[in-house]
């Protein structure tokens, strides 16, 4: 029986985001919050190997208490069980800091039941690094796949998986030993309708929550704005693209136009 | 085995929204189903929102329910191409407790109003259509929802679906309504400054106002523009008959934008920004369209009951009371276990004693009255513009000689017969 975990975040939804044109910082209120969409699929993935090989589904996320509408997203979605670490101390944290709570938090889930895998987004959409899953890999000391894409097998009495990870320009297959921890692309599978009986345990479902205090052998210095060394000195909203030509017609002539267009910049050639 | 509840609500607008707070508040095990994302994400009203009815479920709600603004002044405007006469009521005791009405926003009240019913225990599932009512033999005693393993039994299901009401339709409550019996409206949300707002309609800060608009605010078809103020923002809308429409070869958006172009109209909302633009059919066809509201198993409440007052444009404060009467009833047949038609069709009798019974049966011929003559909406109004316009037009002519003007205004002896009768009619619909 696995126990899969997988980490997800509550953001605002940036497509439909405002930036302050001031300070250059999101606007949060003019965005509800959602699920991660990468996380969605972390979740979705756990839930379908649950299906195939029979377990646990636990999710984990750090966040305000509003945050508990995200896990109650990943119940709707299949997860039976979900933790949430809330505390003024881990408030400010950067990838690193945030890594180092979540750590603590799947190492105090793994003295309950055991965990053979960690399931992340591969990154969320408002901060865009992509760091936090290997660096809680790290912290754990089990190996990192990123980019998974597709998940071949895993099989726990013999401690292996093997994935397809994405690469620019192909794909390849990795075999890893077990526990390990995924980052998934978006394209590894697509988020079912959840069944009703999802929708009501969802409704009900009441995750347990963590402060600091909770979790053992937490170095304070780590947590929060203190373990974040990460120094942002500008933000800026990436600049409007201009000019551009917009070429007319059918395909064909759009294309006829377009290898014009390239064979007449000669610097391209040189 | 699915799970069964002791009720199911299908829809989390006032109307359900209420019945399941009352019962939650009781003890009962109620699930809450609704099909947008967030209660109020699908939802579409003018805006009023009645101190009164909201009050007796939630005490005091307006100290921490999500509201816009306080109305102080009622405005009806009888307008013709480029004249109105107005009629209206101001009343600074509407400005502080108790209220008579709100304006409200949908989205964000009929949210906060779910969270309430949701603390009382009721449980709510979002984005979960029901399909269909489970009937075994001659009994509702569940739903069929749109998702997996969807079905989910309970005692009784209250439908408050609204007004195409789906549910109540299979189930062979009512028919498919008939054009004269829905109006359709459309409305803009208009973005404008506070203090710009208050400046133009005369307000104290805080304070709000509501504009009816008949006449040529419909092009003379049956039915009402509205314009009520919101904290930053203005709503401004159009209904009208669904026959009306039809006759009359008229898209709603182009009625809409008339009224929004309409010189009496246009300096009310000059240099706003439209950030909404909604649509919805309201249920008016009045007391002979109320379609059984009581099965086996069932209940109708809100819209779905066609339970609106056109002409006092009342809607969700029937609403509200339908789903807490609907809600008392479910408590009595709990307590004897007997969820038979003749047990919850004492819901219907408290309908009928209730204020909206009484109401709707008073203005049961109205809409179909001003339906079948339009020459109220389309003669007497712009007759009305051209009295006020002779009588207060100061040209040298003496005030008997205008009164004479205004007299052979009404046409001859026959027209001002017929005037006189449909007066006398008018009367008689409304008392």
């Amino acid at each position: 029986m696995l126990h899969i975990v997988a980490c997800i975040k509550q953001v605002p939804d940036t497509k439909i985001i405002k930036m302050n044109p001031k300070t250059n910082t999101m606007d949060r209120a003019s965005a509800p919050a959602i699920l991660n969409p990468y996380d969605a699929h972390a979740v979705e993935e756990a839930v379908r190997l649950k299906k195939k090989y029979g377990g646990t589904v636990s999710v984990l996320t750090m966040g305000p208490p509003p945050a508990v509408k995200a896990i109650k997203k990943c119940i709707e979605l299949g997860a039976d069980e979900g933790y949430m670490i809330s505390d003024r101390a881990f408030a400010g944290a950067d990838t690193l800091a945030t890594s180092y709570a979540l750590t603590k938090a799947l190492e105090k889930i793994a003295k309950q039941r055991p965990i053979d895998l960690v399931i992340c987004g591969k990154m969320t959409i408002d901060g865009d690094t992509g760091q936090v899953g290997p660096g809680i890999a790290r912290r754990l000391n089990i190996p990192p796949l990123t980019g998974v894409k597709k998940v071949v097998e895993i099989n726990k009495e013999k401690g292996y998986a093997i994935v397809h990870r994405k690469l620019e320009d192909g794909y390849e297959v990795v075999q890893s030993t077990l526990p390990c921890l995924f980052t998934v692309e978006k394209d590894i599978n697509d988020i079912s309708f959840a069944p009703l009986p999802n929708m009501i345990k969802a409704a009900r479902y009441q995750p347990t929550i963590w402060t600091a205090d909770d979790l053992e052998d937490v170095d304070r210095k780590q947590l929060g704005l203190k373990g974040s060394p990460t120094i942002v000195s500008k933000v800026w909203a990436p600049p409007k693209p201009e000019g551009g030509e917009l070429l007319e017609g059918s395909t064909k002539e759009k294309v006829e136009q377009l290898l014009s267009l390239v064979l007449a910049k000669k610097e391209l050639f040189q | 085995m699915p799970e069964k509840f002791d009720c199911i609500v299908v829809g989390a607008g006032p109307a359900g929204t209420a019945c399941a707070y009352e019962l939650a508040k009781a003890g009962v095990n109620v699930l809450l189903l609704e099909r947008g994302e967030y209660p109020g994400a699908k939802n579409v009203m003018g805006g009023v929102l009645y101190r009164k009815m909201m009050e007796d479920i939630i005490p005091e709600f307006y100290k921490e329910a999500p509201l816009e603004r306080p109305i102080v002044e009622q405005r009806f405007m009888m307008m013709d191409k480029e004249s109105a006469v107005t009629f209206s009521y101001k009343g600074l005791e509407w400005g502080r407790e108790p209220y008579n009405n709100f304006t409200v926003l949908r989205a964000k009240f009929d949210q906060w109003f779910a969270e309430k019913a949701v603390e009382q225990g009721a449980l709510l599932v979002c984005e979960t259509v029901a399909v269909e009512c489970i009937v075994e033999n001659g009994r509702v005693v569940g739903v069929r929802t749109d998702r997996p393993d969807g079905d989910i039994y309970a005692d009784v299901v209250v439908l408050a679906d609204g007004v195409n009401s789906l549910l109540a339709k299979q189930l062979g409550f009512h028919r498919e309504w008939r054009p004269d019996e829905v109006a359709l409206a459309t409305m803009e949300i208009l973005k404008l400054d506070k203090n710009i707002i208050e400046d133009r309609f005369n307000l104290e800060p805080n304070q709000g106002c509501t504009i009816e608009i008949f006449g040529d605010a419909t092009k003379g078809i049956v039915g009402t523009g509205f314009l009520y103020t919101n904290k930053d923002t203005l709503s401004i809308g159009v209904g009208t008959l669904l026959s009306g429409l039809i006759k009359h070869k008229m898209k709603p958006y182009e009625l809409l934008e008339y009224v929004k172009n309409h010189p009496m109209i246009r300096p009310y909302i000059q240099g706003s920004e439209p950030v909404e633009y909604l649509a919805h059919l309201i249920p008016e066809g009045g007391y002979h369209s109320i379609p059984k509201v009581a099965g086996h198993g069932v209940l109708v409440v809100g819209d779905a009951a066609q339970l609106v007052n056109a002409i006092h444009r009342e809607g969700s404060n029937m609403a509200m009371t339908s789903g807490r009467l609907a809600a008392e009833t479910i408590i009595m047949a709990k307590a004897q276990n007997d969820f038979s038609e003749s047990m919850l069709d004492q819901y219907r009798m408290k309908l009928m004693e209730s204020f909206i019974g009484q109401d709707l049966k008073k203005y049961k011929d109205a809409t179909h009255h001003f339906e079948r003559f339009p020459q109220y909406f389309e003669q007497y109004i712009p007759m009305m513009n051209r009295a006020a316009s002779q009588m207060f037009t100061v040209d040298g002519a003496s005030k008997w000689e205008k009164q004479q003007k205004i007299w052979r205004d009404l046409g001859s002896a026959k027209q001002k017969f017929k005037l006189a009768r449909d007066m006398m009619k008018a009367w008689k619909v409304m008392k």
